[in-house]
């Protein structure tokens, strides 16, 4: 259909709201509760625009399009009305810019600027409200939050609800439930305009690890940050900059920088023995991935019983720092005391994954501290360093070199696909052309797997909520889980409010890297091959570092 | 379809407050194609000035229940639900609706739970808050499906017009300091003058009064008395003693009990009136901003409502 919008004549499509074809023409429209991954709730009322012929302002964000429609997007009344709403939103928010997740890429401040507005004309109503901690992985600053709901809606969506509205004093606001448990998967932060959500120690306790002049500092990078951590820097979206991320680690002191890869590539073989035994004598199936702490959080918090089906396997990050701290201290004859390992994670609940005791190994922790992108990026930016212009440098030898199958694992899908890939060519000794994956529900893929003679049936599906309708009627051997939408390219430690369309650039990128590797089956990784060699020779030493146990939580 | 086409020609306005003719909301839901079907008769009746609904109820129930049942059987494959507040629903006598399609429901929540999306989202289960329109009820109301909804009166009126009754009258809820407060049913066509001169009620001294609902009415004063009362037929009486501000304390904090924090303006907006009255401060530039876009952006007929109320009690007595 053809509509006018700002006297410009154009093409619309009959489902697409006011803000969706404003969006494709490169109009911006202020719209601060609207994010395309949630239901729109059309309450924080800036997008209000003119529709000529029809008296009062219209949500662009609610407003669907109609042939001939005319549409303003600015004019004395809209900015009036924009700007007093602009005010009232800001009397709500107690803000705090020089420590906020948004690190002033913040709309609400852009707006601010834009619409020349006082955001003092009230006083604070919010001041002095509670600051909420769930658990070593989340802040919420309730101070700070402006009742859009996001949070609420992403809960929801996640099928968790650990963040209601409750009323005090005839006035509702955003409080944690009681009776509930927080899973850690931050979607909550990612999603919130306000930057009410933080993750613990963001940012006041970044340059911590760095801190102790006598450590040997290791920072090891997960596989979905490289094509994340670029869009701080105003990469476009999806660019690939896993070297200059070692550049930039490199500068800020660090003595060496390895990939998470290579311990994903461990998970992989380790997880592939796993299924075939589990298939072999039909036990706890299906198995479900457990790389996923927020994930594996839900089971133990919410399913219990199905704690056996998890694979025991560790996550890549605790292996391979577990590995730094054993096989590789021996190597370069460091105590492993001396060793301090941070991980640059796309992640909140991974800070919680590390203090999960039973993952110590000699009393020590595998990881000592984890960073998400955002918390690495905003230490790149103290101290100047800017990856858009970093020269380079290559990744530390020798846990700095994965297989294609190590990279995937930051996507929805990835870990499915590494762990078919070895677990195939170790039962028939030949090598998997492709899976036909079906999409059956969202998020959510599903495929048979014909492995000599037998059929295998698996899914990977990301978002809690679509994961809680596979348990439901669940036919499959093996089930890849991740919390966050897409996997970690769009998990809670990630740069903010990205959305469908962000995530799937970050995605495909990886799935790139993969593509382009010699090497794409993380048995054939000649590091992965020399460690089993040489140090995972018995049960007892791989299984102190490479797996580990769950249990009920509460 | 007869009894529309006998809605139209009466010209029949819904009587929750909104008027919106009643015969395009039945032709919109008859017309539309759908498996299923709704029809909620609203007895919600969340304005503290208007208590006609539980009068009808009281008194006529035979009638509102025809009205029902003119609908269901106008509008295919619809089953009906009869939302009445908790004290009407505790007194309504459940044997009138033995054996028909009509369920009763329990209204959960304040004034707000009465909007008409509102009282979808409450029969579903949710939290009775207004949802966006479009789409209107008409066309996806109750778990999606085109729904009817209209008030008690608007179905007493329905039965009164199939039964070649109707006399173009509505009932007058009265209160406030008055002589003989309660629930007249007269002509539309009178002016509130008229009103309260016939049912004994026009007071001698100086007065005001609130037309329209306790809630969304506006404030008149005498000389403003020959105009016909529009939204709820409710008129509300103040005296020559009522202090003006603290009326005005007492509707702001009725709107923050009564609204639902969804929209900032409506959300942020009241609270600040609230601010403002609390210290008897009243920040013109500031109110006047707030009523902007109170008027101009809230997200329902609450928000926007509201400012009537509030801009004619200022202007009109402080």
């Amino acid at each position: 259909m053809k509509i006018t919008i700002n006297k410009k004549k154009v093409t619309a499509a009959p489902e697409e709201t006011i803000l969706d074809v404003a969006k494709k023409e490169g109009i911006e429209i202020p719209a601060l509760c609207f994010h395309s991954d949630l239901k729109i709730k059309a309450s924080c009322r800036l997008c209000l625009v003119e529709i000529k012929g029809r008296p009062g302002l219209y949500t662009a964000c609610s407003t669907k399009v109609e042939p001939g429609m005319e549409i303003v997007t600015e004019s004395v009344k809209i900015n009036k009305a924009r700007r007093i709403n602009l005010e009232l939103i800001f009397a709500q928010h107690q803000e705090e810019c020089n420590d906020c997740v948004m690190n002033f890429n913040c709309e609400l401040l852009g707006l601010a600027r834009k619409y020349k507005i006082n955001i003092n004309r009230f006083d604070d109503r919010k001041k002095g409200l509670p600051v909420y901690e769930f658990g070593p992985s989340l802040i919420f600053d309730s101070s700070k939050c402006i009742d859009c709901g996001n949070c609420i809606d992403v809960c929801q969506q996640q099928g968790i609800g650990y963040l209601e509205k409750k009323e005090k004093g005839n006035l509702y606001r955003v409080v944690p439930a009681k009776n509930k448990e927080c899973i850690y998967c931050g979607q909550c932060l990612v999603h919130c305009p306000a930057g009410a959500f933080e993750a613990v120690g963001e940012f006041e306790d970044i340059a911590k690890p760095l801190e102790d002049k006598n450590k040997v500092v290791v920072f090891q990078i997960a596989p979905s940050i490289r094509s994340s951590i670029g869009e701080e820097f105003g990469l476009p979206h999806g660019s690939v900059v896993t070297e200059k991320i070692v550049a930039g680690i490199k500068e800020l002191g660090v003595d060496k920088v390895f990939d998470v890869c290579v311990g994903a590539d461990i998970t992989t073989i380790e997880e592939s023995l796993e299924l075939i035994e589990r298939l072999e004598s039909k036990k706890n199936l299906p198995m479900f991935t457990s790389c996923c702490p927020a994930w594996v959080r839900f089971i133990e918090s919410y399913h219990p019983e199905l704690v056996p089906n998890l694979t025991t396997v560790r996550s890549p990050q605790i292996i391979l720092g577990g590995l730094i701290k054993t096989y590789w201290a021996q190597q370069e004859k460091i105590d492993p005391e001396r060793i301090t390992v941070v991980s640059i994670m796309p992640c909140v609940a991974k800070k919680y994954e590390i203090t999960r005791e039973e993952l110590n190994i000699n009393g020590l922790r595998p990881v000592d501290y984890v960073l998400t992108t955002r918390e690495l990026a905003k230490l790149f930016k103290r101290k100047n360093i800017d990856l858009k212009n970093i020269k380079p440098q290559k990744i530390d030898n020798p846990l700095g070199l994965p297989t294609g199958a190590g990279v995937i694992y930051g996507a929805s899908g990835g870990v499915m696909e590494s762990a078919l890939r070895t677990t195939y060519k170790k039962l028939t000794g030949k090598k998997l052309l492709k899976v036909e994956f079906k999409q059956i529900a969202e998020r959510t893929k599903a495929a048979e797997v014909k492995i000599g003679n037998q059929l295998i049936k698996v899914a990977t599906v990301s978002g809690i909520g679509n994961a809680k309708k596979i348990l439901e009627n669940n036919p499959y051997d093996y089930v890849e889980v991740m919390a966050c939408p897409g996997g970690c390219i769009g998990g809670g430690g990630q740069p903010m409010l990205a959305d469908e369309e962000i995530r799937k650039k970050r995605a495909a990128s990886l799935f790139k890297i993969d593509s382009r590797k010699k090497i794409r089956f993380a048995d054939e990784n000649p590091i992965v091959k020399k460690l089993y060699q040489k140090f995972l020779k018995d049960k007892k030493i791989v299984h102190s570092i490479c797996h580990t146990k769950f249990y009920e939580q509460n | 379809m007869k009894i529309i086409s006998e809605i139209k020609r009466h010209n029949l306005l819904g009587r929750s407050g909104a008027a919106f003719p009643t015969a395009l909301k039945w032709e919109l839901v008859s017309k539309a194609k759908a498996k299923e079907k709704y029809i909620i008769c609203n007895g919600s009746e969340g304005d503290p000035g208007a208590f006609k609904d539980g009068f009808i109820l009281e008194n006529y129930p035979q009638e509102v229940i025809a009205g029902i049942k003119i609908a269901l059987e106008a509008i295919d494959n619809s089953s009906a639900y009869l939302y009445l507040r908790k004290d009407y629903y505790k007194k309504f006598d459940k044997k009138l609706i033995k054996g028909l399609d009509i369920k009763l429901f329990k209204k959960t929540g304040g004034y707000l739970a009465g909007e008409e999306t509102s009282v979808c989202a409450a029969i579903e289960g949710e939290r009775p808050e207004p949802r966006i329109k479009p789409p209107f009820p008409s066309e996806s109301g109750l778990w999606g499906c085109p729904t009817l909804i209209n008030n008690v009166e608007t179905f007493y009126c329905v039965a009164k017009i199939a039964q070649g009754k109707y006399e173009k009258k509505r009932f007058y809820s009265i209160s406030g300091a008055v002589k003989n407060q309660g629930v007249y049913e007269l002509p539309l066509s009178w002016s509130i003058e008229r009103i309260l001169a016939e049912t004994g009620n026009l007071p001698k001294g100086k007065f005001f009064l609130q037309a329209g609902g306790k809630a969304l009415g506006e404030v008149l004063l005498p000389s403003e008395l020959k105009r016909q009362v529009k939204g709820l037929g409710a008129i509300v009486v103040y005296d020559s003693k009522t202090d003006a501000m603290a009326l005005l304390r007492k509707m702001v904090e009725f709107f923050l009990v009564a609204n639902c924090d969804k929209c900032t303006p409506c959300r942020e907006g009241i609270y600040r009136i609230g601010q403002m009255v609390k210290k008897g401060e009243i920040d013109k530039k500031a109110l006047a901003d707030i009523f902007f876009v109170l008027e101009n952006t809230s997200f329902c007929a609450l928000g926007s409502g509201s400012v009537l109320p509030l801009k004619s009690l200022i202007n009109k007595l402080l």
